[in-house]
């Protein structure tokens, strides 16, 4: 409730005006809404022709199309957590590399770092289609896909699991120290594990960015869930329609993805609260 | 080395079309996002409903289809663009959507005293907002604006490569795919011009975070 600093707690005079107000706006979105609609049926955008193959079940080409199109966003969420996992593999080996490693050796990772994260991820995954076949490397297409989301997010997920590491209290590895712990027991039995759940909401973010970057496959032909739209339009022609549903499933999944995160988000504020208590709680019996 | 000296005209072309691209997106999501952001506050229900399934569905949506319904279905409704205001205004309006969070968590960041001074000497909604409020909270979002408006321009590459002619991305698909040139050293090429444009520009905006700060 930040936000009602902004304006008076309203009286019954402003209440009666912003009601106007609101069934005022409400009323211009309606039409505006009303008149969208309505063009659209006179340019013949709501026939069951263009719809029916994709929202009714009885139609004739509809478990066709849906078969078609199940298997593309099935290859989106192979590649998605194929991409995601990897990312987290290298992305956690650069974090602590540039966290340890000599002077020299942590400047490289940083220059690699900086240059990944300073391109496009289009351009990534261009570059590792086109570039990867002339040195030789062939590859199925999906793992072009691949590598190019894996180059770009594995940068962006070490910043991430940096910043995560760098954030906890110094008295973590100081006290992992003092009962005798090696430095890679340190790293991996207690500031990795605390960093990544601490950092676990942006984590699962950026899955929301590599789940929508999957879709970049149809600059190198990959037929993923978009590009399998794309060809369905081809036979059917009904751009408008295609790419709406195509819309809809993307927002749905990511909508429940980012509310995963800020669920998460939650139940990990109230347990370091109650941590806290209880840290505070403990503190007289020093005394 | 000696394709990108070769080919130097259209790369410096390319990275023209990209910068021209970018002004035009990045000022016109700066101005949606933020009267986005004031809907979103609003005291007006309709209003912050508008404000937040806009923000919903532009930060859920790829850009990718987001440009595809622009370029195919917009023509089926008889609304025709030359190609480069497609992808243009497409990328503002993704864009827009993360713009507007930005400014939002800044306004939430401006102490409430600011506000609730603004009121006691009689301001409205609009007014404390635009004079008081949004000023200050600006100010405190550069720093994630500006990571939004590198993010942008490394999002104008897609809109290369729905064939916005000639600009940096087209400049490498022309290269390796029409003319057939070896693809490492034109796409090194591409790479070193969207750094050109993106490493500066982040210096840029450390440097206008540090000029702008506020101090508190």
């Amino acid at each position: 409730m930040t936000n009602s600093v902004l304006y008076e707690t309203p009286g019954p005079r402003a209440k009666r005006r912003a009601f106007y107000a609101s069934f005022g706006v409400g009323a211009a979105l309606l039409a505006a809404a009303a008149w969208a609609l309505i063009q659209l049926g006179r340019r013949g955008q709501l026939t069951a022709e263009k719809w029916g193959p994709l929202i009714d079940p009885t139609n004739a080409t509809f478990a066709t199309l849906w078969n078609f199109l199940g298997q593309g966003l099935l290859r989106t969420l192979q590649v998605a957590a194929l991409a995601m996992a990897l990312s987290l593999v290298i992305g956690t080996a650069l974090a602590l590399t540039r966290i340890t490693s000599a002077a020299w050796y942590r400047w490289a990772v940083v220059g690699v770092v900086e240059l990944l994260r300073g391109i496009p991820v289009v351009i990534a995954i261009f570059f590792a289609a086109r570039v990867l076949p002339e040195l030789g490397i062939d590859l199925p297409t999906a793992w072009y896909l691949v590598i190019g989301l894996t180059a770009y997010n594995s940068v962006i997920i070490a910043e991430i699991l940096r910043a995560g590491i760098l954030s906890l209290p110094r008295g973590q590895s100081e006290a992992a120290y003092a009962i005798g712990m090696r430095r890679r027991q340190v790293l991996f039995s207690v500031l990795l594990p605390q960093a990544f759940r601490s950092m676990l909401p942006a984590l699962i973010s950026q899955l929301v960015v590599v789940l929508k970057d999957t879709s970049l496959g149809f600059v190198i032909g990959y037929q993923e869930f978009v590009r399998q739209g794309q060809i369905s339009i081809q036979e059917l022609n009904n751009p408008i329609q295609a790419y709406f549903v195509i819309a809809v499933v993307f927002i749905v999944v990511n909508y429940a993805l980012s509310r995963v995160a800020v669920f998460t988000e939650h139940r990990l504020s109230r347990r370091s609260a109650a941590g806290a208590t209880t840290l505070a709680q403990r503190e007289p019996v020093g005394k | 080395m000696h394709v990108i000296l070769a080919n130097l005209p259209l790369y410096l072309t390319g990275m023209a079309t990209t910068l021209e691209i970018c002004l035009y997106a990045g000022a016109l999501s700066l101005l949606i996002g933020t009267i986005l952001a004031g809907f979103r506050v609003s005291p007006l229900p309709p209003l912050r409903g508008v404000g937040t399934s806009w923000v919903t569905v532009f930060r859920n949506c790829p850009l990718t289809v987001v440009l595809f319904f622009m370029a195919f279905g917009f023509p089926e409704l008889g609304i025709n663009f030359p190609y480069f205001w497609f992808g243009t205004v497409g990328l503002a309006l993704y864009t827009s959507a993360f713009v507007c969070e930005a400014i939002r968590s800044g306004i939430n960041s401006v102490p409430p005293g600011q506000a609730e001074a603004a009121r006691s000497i009689g301001l409205g909604f609009g007014q404390s907002l635009t004079s008081v409020v949004l000023p200050q909270a600006v100010r405190t979002v550069v720093p994630p604006l500006g990571s939004v408006i590198i993010a942008m321009i490394k999002n104008s590459a897609i809109v290369g490569a729905f064939g916005v002619g000639g600009d940096l991305y087209a400049a490498g698909i022309t290269l390796t795919s029409a003319r057939g040139e070896a693809a490492l050293p034109v796409l090194t090429g591409v790479v070193i011009g969207y750094l050109l444009i993106t490493v500066p520009a982040g210096l840029l905006l450390g440097t206008l975070e540090r000029k702008v700060a506020v101090l508190r």
